[in-house]
């Protein structure tokens, strides 16, 4: 039999799960254990050692988290990956593999508020310093590399504001300095796109929004796309330098072109401690299953409530690059022609008051600052997700005052359009 | 034959067939990736032999090192080269003096020399390039899914009950190697520096 290349849909089911081999259980068990037992001290020292492939300790690994893994890694097309406990873990996990105090990476401007704050506050004491240049201008890319550079981080998808990224211009910009590009594929899932063909090295996801789709588990994941030379040069000693705590033996000449996620398991679960919960990982990988359904209705009701929006009299302006005529539409239909996404902002004639007011209106939308679930949501980016920003850093993050942010859920769109309708309608 | 990428038909079936292997460059420091992958093949039943003049007089898990391959005392089915590129061909002139011949010439993660490859398959053997037998192995059994790795394969029947030391099913239906194009494609450009 010839290989064949499975479609999107039987990797969402299948990739890394198989029956159990002692029960036949066809759903992924959950591992619910902190351990696992050796055979013998030879099979420990191997285990600890890095010589064998095998369990040892929840914090570094568990079989219900593996077949995530796997399975995300192979909807990437990556080499490898690795389950966090959050997405801002799995970001702290990256940089700290990549950064030493003094060292830069250069982040994008617009990207969701967190980033900004962990990047702001927390990268900063760590003495990783944030470099910021605007994803509209891919010269500000070039003019922030440093000799100090070790990464340049994006988003394929910007938060709030649903921008589409020119992943493969800022790639040719991290290749020209010789360091990885870092893409968060939040907001886009690997089925809108897969940043790894567009030239990404390292992808990062929340899990808790559209992968596991539910609003009911936390996760994040790290995906190596094995494409970086880590050992070309000094710049990267984790990957390419003798290992101290493993006898000296070096990630990238001993695992090859999935060494970044076998780094970020053994060094960084291991001694920072952010491992995914068992039940949080079979939550996500049965809400994988559905991705590629839940992505087609999510972006069918995004486009018919997008352009309902943009037709009534009390709004000012809609942003989403999946309209006919946004400012990023062309960018749209090369990265993502499946769909822009689920996730927007829009302004309303009535300004802020206006925006306050609808939030408060609205029957069906929750209020909430999460995206990606099944129900549809609303936020206010200003006082909340952004709300740590100045008013300029606010507006250049596409979170300006006057913008309410929609995450359109897949319930029935008429439904949803029926709320949106009432809630615009002022009964002064 | 292509070498920047494999089927994994081939892969499969060179493991599935061969029996003995001399590891040349075969280390018994238990940090290099060639105890690793010695150790891992040989508790997965194959019969290894370590090839390694440095080390003549000593064994490498109860396997006594020989200096050469023309050392070797029984039939050889393939040939794991350890060594870096600029030192394949010497191994592969040496692997064509043996007899019977080996049936396939395997180079090591990083390690590709495409005129010795050249040579071995005009005389007849597989040859198999920059990559590592070890993780191909558990890749095409999916016991490196066990680390989050992509192993590119799917099955939907039972799982074997992995127990050191057994050769475990090599038999699962393969994802085509598309899954990873941007990987290898980053390995051909490293190797191809123009």
């Amino acid at each position: 039999m010839t290989d064949r290349s499975p479609g999107f849909a039987t990797l969402a089911v299948h990739a890394g799960a198989q029956p159990d081999p002692t029960t036949g259980a066809r759903a992924t068990p959950i591992y619910q254990t902190t351990s696992y037992v050796f055979n013998d001290a030879d099979h420990a020292a191997s285990l600890f050692g890095l010589q064998s492939f095998g369990n040892i300790y929840t914090r570094i690994g568990n079989p219900t988290q593996a077949v995530l893994e796997e399975r995300v890694a192979a909807l990437e097309g990556g080499t490898a990956a690795l389950a966090t406990a959050s997405g801002h873990a799995a970001q702290v996990v990256v940089f700290q593999m990549l950064l030493k105090p003094g060292d830069e990476f250069i982040a994008a401007r617009k990207l969701y508020g967190g980033s900004i704050n962990q990047f702001t506050h927390a990268f900063k004491s760590f003495g990783w310093n944030a470099v910021w240049a605007d994803p509209d201008d891919i010269e500000s890319f070039e003019r922030a590399v440093s000799p100090k550079t070790k990464a340049i981080f994006i988003e394929s998808i910007a938060n709030p504001g649903g921008t589409i990224t020119d992943i493969e211009a800022i790639a040719a910009v991290a290749r020209k300095a010789g360091v990885p590009l870092i893409v968060d594929n939040t907001l886009a899932t690997p089925y809108l796109i897969r940043p790894i063909d567009h030239g990404a090295d390292i992808v990062v996801h929340s899990l808790t929004k559209f992968l596991g789709g539910h609003g009911n588990s936390l996760g994040g994941i790290i995906v190596d796309a094995g494409t970086f030379d880590w050992s070309k040069d000094d710049k990267y000693p984790i990957l390419s330098e003798p290992r101290p705590e493993y006898h000296g033996i070096k990630l990238q000449e001993t695992f090859g072109n999935f060494a970044f996620a076998i780094a970020c398991r053994v060094l960084g679960l291991r001694d920072l401690g952010p491992a995914i919960s068992p039940f949080n990982s079979f939550l996500i990988l049965t809400g994988i299953e559905t991705l590629p359904l839940r992505m087609q209705k999510h972006c069918e009701n995004t486009k018919a409530i997008t352009e309902w929006l943009a037709s009534h009299p009390a709004v000012a302006a809609v942003n989403y690059a999946g309209l006919n005529g946004d400012k990023y539409n062309n960018l749209a239909r090369k990265y993502a022609p499946k769909g822009a996404g689920a996730v927007f902002t829009f302004s309303l004639k009535g300004g802020y008051d206006a925006g306050v007011d609808l939030v408060s209106r609205l029957k069906l939308f929750s209020h909430l600052a999460n995206i990606g679930d099944t129900r549809s949501l609303v936020i206010h980016p200003a006082s909340t997700t952004h709300s740590q920003l100045d008013d300029a850093a606010k507006t250049k993050a596409g979170a300006a005052p006057d913008l309410v942010r929609l995450s359109i859920g897949i319930e029935d769109k008429e439904d949803l359009i029926a709320d949106l309708d009432q809630a615009l309608r002022r009964e002064d | 034959m292509n070498h920047d990428s494999y089927d994994d038909n081939y892969i499969r079936g060179i493991l599935n067939s061969v029996k003995s292997i001399a590891m040349v460059g075969a280390s018994p420091v238990n940090v290099r990736p060639s105890y690793f992958a010695f150790k891992y093949l040989a508790q997965r039943g194959y019969d290894m032999i370590p090839v390694n003049p440095g080390h003549v007089g000593k064994s490498l898990l109860g396997k006594p090192f020989v200096a050469s391959l023309l050392d070797i005392d029984r039939p050889v089915d393939m040939v794991d080269i350890f060594r870096n590129s600029t030192n394949i061909m010497p191994a592969v002139d040496e692997a064509l003096k043996m007899m019977p011949l080996p049936k396939v010439i395997w180079m090591q993660l990083g390690a590709r020399d495409d005129a010795a490859a050249e040579k071995a398959e005009a005389a007849g053997m597989k040859v198999v390039m920059n990559r590592c037998p070890k993780i191909e192995y558990g890749r095409l059994s999916s016991e490196i899914s066990w680390m989050g790795v992509n192993s590119r394969t799917l099955s939907s029947k039972r799982a074997p009950m992995p127990t050191q030391g057994m050769r475990l099913s090599l038999g699962r239906t393969s994802v085509g190697g598309g899954a990873t194009s941007a990987a290898d494609r980053a390995a051909k450009n490293r190797t191809d520096p123009s």
